[in-house]
């Protein structure tokens, strides 16, 4: 959220290069921040692998997830990361109404894959499949809450660029912000694709694969 | 820095509040940016949680000084050694650190403040948030309990079952779950204010630095702040999601360390130390960093094996995630994960080593100064070697199972966190006192204080390794009588009034000097970092123009000059032919090229051209929303929802009016 900080060298000026290292300042503290997301989203994806099995005589994960639906809930999210691109690239052109356009369509990519999740949950705890049914169970709704607090928060993150872009408070020279902001989107969409097939897809696999021996 | 200095306000821009332009005042202090000033917070905070958690200390040992002790139920000495340990840990060897860190990086890089001045600031109100978080269990039905690593599935149960399970007692919440809350919540809060810190850190110290000083030039407190940091970036992620499962199981029914829904405890244990070993390298490599500018200074010779210094922090820092499960030889892992961990440990010993012979190195053949900073520098070296190799015998597994737990551990960890952290926090105290206030701390009171601090610390604490090895169990309340453990206990806690009257000398000294200490001039040791060729207490802009670093210790090769052949000269300021010759750096170093010079930069143009980032309201404010939305975890019921929009609001109100806010409001 610091991304705005005024020890940010302006880009297009000659303070973009008066960083030692000639990165600016603001990227270099989103992809440190990157970092120690990672460690986070590790330790939740371990402690999700831990208690995989431990499922209390609840529903095991073939039983529970619906790999179709969560498979087109997983693509509309991986297209919002396209949207960040072309926002992106419509900003650095300075061509601010398709930059609204695709930081609209990103957010409400995400927004959607929000509502797919938000379904999914309410499916899972009407089949008896809430947070204090099994470890797994926990694990399962922390890891991917927590992941969806993150996609929440970058849809509040894309919709107040648009709101001050609508406004004219973001100047075309900002556009390193957006891109700030587009490495998180990113980010987490990464995690995304780890925690779905994690998750999702490699238990359904070895459910589905022929019991061997 | 020139780009703290130059930025031009883009637009005139409106913004809730005016940007605040007090400078001297209470406001002045909630709204400044200035690192110096922030370090000065962090110290006098961080300082006061230090005479907190002494006392807490305190109390203990009076409570152990007899068999049989009356003084603190059970349960109050739950909760003090409890917060004894969180309190020094995470609000009094932090953020100490990090007040050196905030005044010093910035000064020591030649910088005019850090990467994000405002995100600081932040840094800063989040800690004291965390700490006032909580302490507010005072007022809310008792403070933590578990010990600071709180042990599944005691955090579940508590350590009385039948306390507080009576839900019609007043809150909706158990007692017991409002302490784990005020744990869980207290050290997340304080997590973010070290996360934030970390990232600014690492920005600054990769961004920020004068032309010339290449990484291999940098002071070597630098690094340590620069290691130390990444340590933090990675730790807190994982202490903070072992919090939120903490908090889930507790306060929402989940079973992540709960044995009887299939939770496993252990993993808690994993979690925990996962973090918790990195974080005794985050609590001790500070320390290493500020003797290692001490004791150059004091032996009048450079750093002994700066290099092999610098290399030596990286393996620490990187085998520190290697050994945690050496804190779980009990757990019951197993041989091979057991003898792998034990090994880990001995391996971690051989870069500490380094780093104690470089010290000795240093220090050997140097006409040394027997200041109080060299003192408490030295009085590391040595106590925190005592404790060091206590450590290594802890690598030893059936070593281990025999001391688990018992006071020889507490002796062992004393020697490396009192014996060197405050000991280093000490020597740094007394070397950087001149360059913050412009006065001398007094060197009488200065030794008199070491004295002291070195009999009682080790009256206090060495006697723990007897009792240990005698079998007397750590966190008992009481002890009985004809145990054989009467006499030392009695010692110790003599022990530690003689450390508590050490503390009081030092509160006297700063007290007496801040009025009528020796004025300090710019440069009082002689020393050699480019921090000293400022003011004492420099300009809010650090430095009138950017020093141009050509060497390591930069400062030194300024004053004197030396062909090698016959002692070092000093020269009149300036007139030193090695000042703009890289000759005494390595090759590798050479071959770096110094950071172009800003072509538009302050120089010249005297302080009025130099611009510093405008104060601002926003990041307290930010901080605020933190432990407010974490009250409602404690309260429950209704009253959690009100206080979770309620501070959810206050910090993405905050966030939006810092995003927003213009970098200067027009004069």
């Amino acid at each position: 959220m610091a991304t705005t900080d005024m020890s940010a060298p302006l880009p297009g000026t000659d303070d973009a290069h008066a960083t030692t290292l000639g990165l600016a300042n603001d990227k270099m503290a989103m992809w440190t921040f990157i970092g120690s997301e990672c460690l986070f989203f590790g330790a939740l994806i371990s402690t999700y692998l831990i208690y995989f099995g431990r499922t209390n005589e609840g529903p095991a994960p073939a039983g529970i997830f619906d790999i179709p639906f969560t498979s087109a809930s997983t693509f509309i999210l991986l297209m919002s990361s396209l949207g960040m691109v072309l926002a992106l690239a419509a900003i650095q052109a300075g061509d601010m109404r398709r930059f609204r356009t695709w930081t609209m369509a990103t957010a409400l990519m995400g927004a959607t894959f929000l509502a797919g999740q938000f379904y999914e949950f309410s499916v899972f705890a009407a089949e008896g499949f809430n947070l204090t049914t099994s470890p797994f169970s926990s694990s399962f709704f922390v890891l991917t809450g927590f992941h969806g607090l993150h996609v929440a928060l970058g849809i509040l993150m894309l919709l107040s660029m648009w709101a001050a872009s609508m406004m004219g408070r973001l100047p075309q020279q900002l556009h390193t912000t957006v891109e700030n902001i587009g490495l998180y989107w990113h980010f987490v969409d990464i995690v995304w694709i780890i925690i779905f097939t994690v998750v999702y897809l490699i238990p359904a696999a070895i459910t589905i694969a022929p019991p061997t021996g | 820095m020139t780009a703290i200095a130059e930025r031009p306000t883009t637009t005139p821009r409106r913004s809730v509040f005016r940007r605040p332009t007090a400078e001297t005042g209470p406001w002045s202090w909630i709204t400044t940016v200035d690192h110096k000033k922030i370090g000065i917070l962090y110290f006098v905070t961080a300082f006061f949680f230090f005479l907190v958690g002494g006392v807490e200390a305190l109390l203990i040992r009076l409570q152990l000084a007899q068999p049989g002790g009356t003084l603190l139920t059970a349960d109050q000495y739950n909760q003090i050694f409890t917060m004894h340990g969180l309190t020094m840990i995470f609000f009094a060897v932090m953020p100490l650190g990090a007040a050196f860190f905030n005044y010093l990086l910035p000064l020591m890089i030649g910088a005019r403040d850090v990467a994000f001045p405002r995100l600081n600031a932040f840094s800063y109100w989040v800690f004291l948030a965390a700490g006032i978080f909580l302490y507010s269990g005072i007022l809310l039905g008792g403070l933590p309990d578990g010990g600071w690593f709180n042990y599944a599935p005691l955090n579940l149960i508590g350590p009385n079952p039948t306390l507080g399970v009576d839900p019609s007692a007043g809150s909706p919440i158990p007692e017991h779950v409002q302490r784990m809350v005020l744990y869980s919540i207290g050290l997340q809060i304080a997590g973010i204010a070290s996360l934030a810190s970390s990232v600014n850190f690492i920005v600054t110290v990769f961004n920020m630095r004068a032309p010339g000083m290449t990484l291999m030039r940098m002071p070597i407190f630098v690094w340590s702040i620069f290691v130390t940091s990444f340590l933090m970036l990675f730790a807190m992620p994982v202490i903070g999601v072992a919090l939120w499962q903490l908090l889930f199981d507790v306060r929402y029914g989940t079973s992540f360390f709960n044995p009887a829904s299939g939770g496993d405890p252990v993993l808690w244990q994993h979690m925990f130390w996962l973090f918790g070993h990195p974080e005794v390298y985050i609590l001790i490599l500070p320390a290493f960093g500020m003797v290692s500018e001490v004791l150059p200074v004091f032996s009048r010779k450079p750093l002994f094996g700066y290099s092999a210094m610098v290399f030596s922090m990286i393996a620490i820092a990187f085998l520190g995630w290697g050994v945690w499960a050496h804190h779980m030889f009990a757990a019951g892992l197993g041989p091979v994960a057991n003898s792998a961990f034990g090994l880990s440990t001995m391996f971690i010993a051989v870069p500490t080593g380094v780093k104690i012979f470089n010290w000795l190195g240093t220090m050997w053949g140097g006409r040394i100064r027997i200041t109080t900073p060299l003192l408490f520098a030295a009085g590391l070296v040595g106590m925190f070697t005592i404790g060091g190799l206590s450590g290594v015998t802890h690598s030893i597994v059936p070593h281990d199972w025999q001391q688990t737990d018992t006071y020889y551990v507490v002796a062992h960890f004393h020697y490396v966190l009192f014996g060197g952290s405050i000991f280093g926090i000490f020597s740094a105290t007394y070397f950087y006192f001149p360059k913050v206030t412009g006065r001398m701390l007094d060197e009488k009171l200065g030794k008199l204080h070491f004295a002291l601090m070195i009999i009682g610390f080790n009256v206090t604490f060495f006697p723990m390794h007897i009792l240990g090895l005698w079998g007397m169990p750590r966190r008992i309340y009481t002890y009985a009588d004809g145990m054989g453990w009467n006499f030392w206990n009695l010692v110790e806690t003599i022990g530690a009034f003689i450390i508590a009257a050490a503390i009081l000398v030092f509160m006297v000294n700063v007290t007496r000097s801040l009025r009528h200490g020796a004025v300090a001039g710019n440069d009082p040791w002689d020393a050699r970092t480019v921090e000293w060729l400022t003011t004492s207490p420099p300009p809010p802009y650090n430095f009138e123009e950017v020093p141009h670093v050509s060497a390591r210790d930069e400062a030194w090769h300024r004053k004197y000059v030396s062909d090698g052949s016959q002692a070092p000269r000093r020269v009149p300021a300036g007139a030193s032919p090695d000042h703009g010759t890289p000759d005494d750096a390595s090759p590798g170093e050479a071959a770096v090229p110094a950071a172009e010079a800003p072509a538009h930069g302050p120089a010249h143009d005297g302080a009025s051209a130099i611009h510093m980032p405008s104060p601002s309201y926003y990041p307290a404010i930010a901080a605020l929303g933190l432990p407010i939305a974490g009250w409602g975890v404690v309260a429950g019921g209704a009253v959690q929802v009100a206080l979770l929009v309620l501070g959810g609001t206050i910090i993405i109100s905050g966030l939006f009016g810092w995003v927003l806010e213009p970098s200067a409001e027009d004069h």
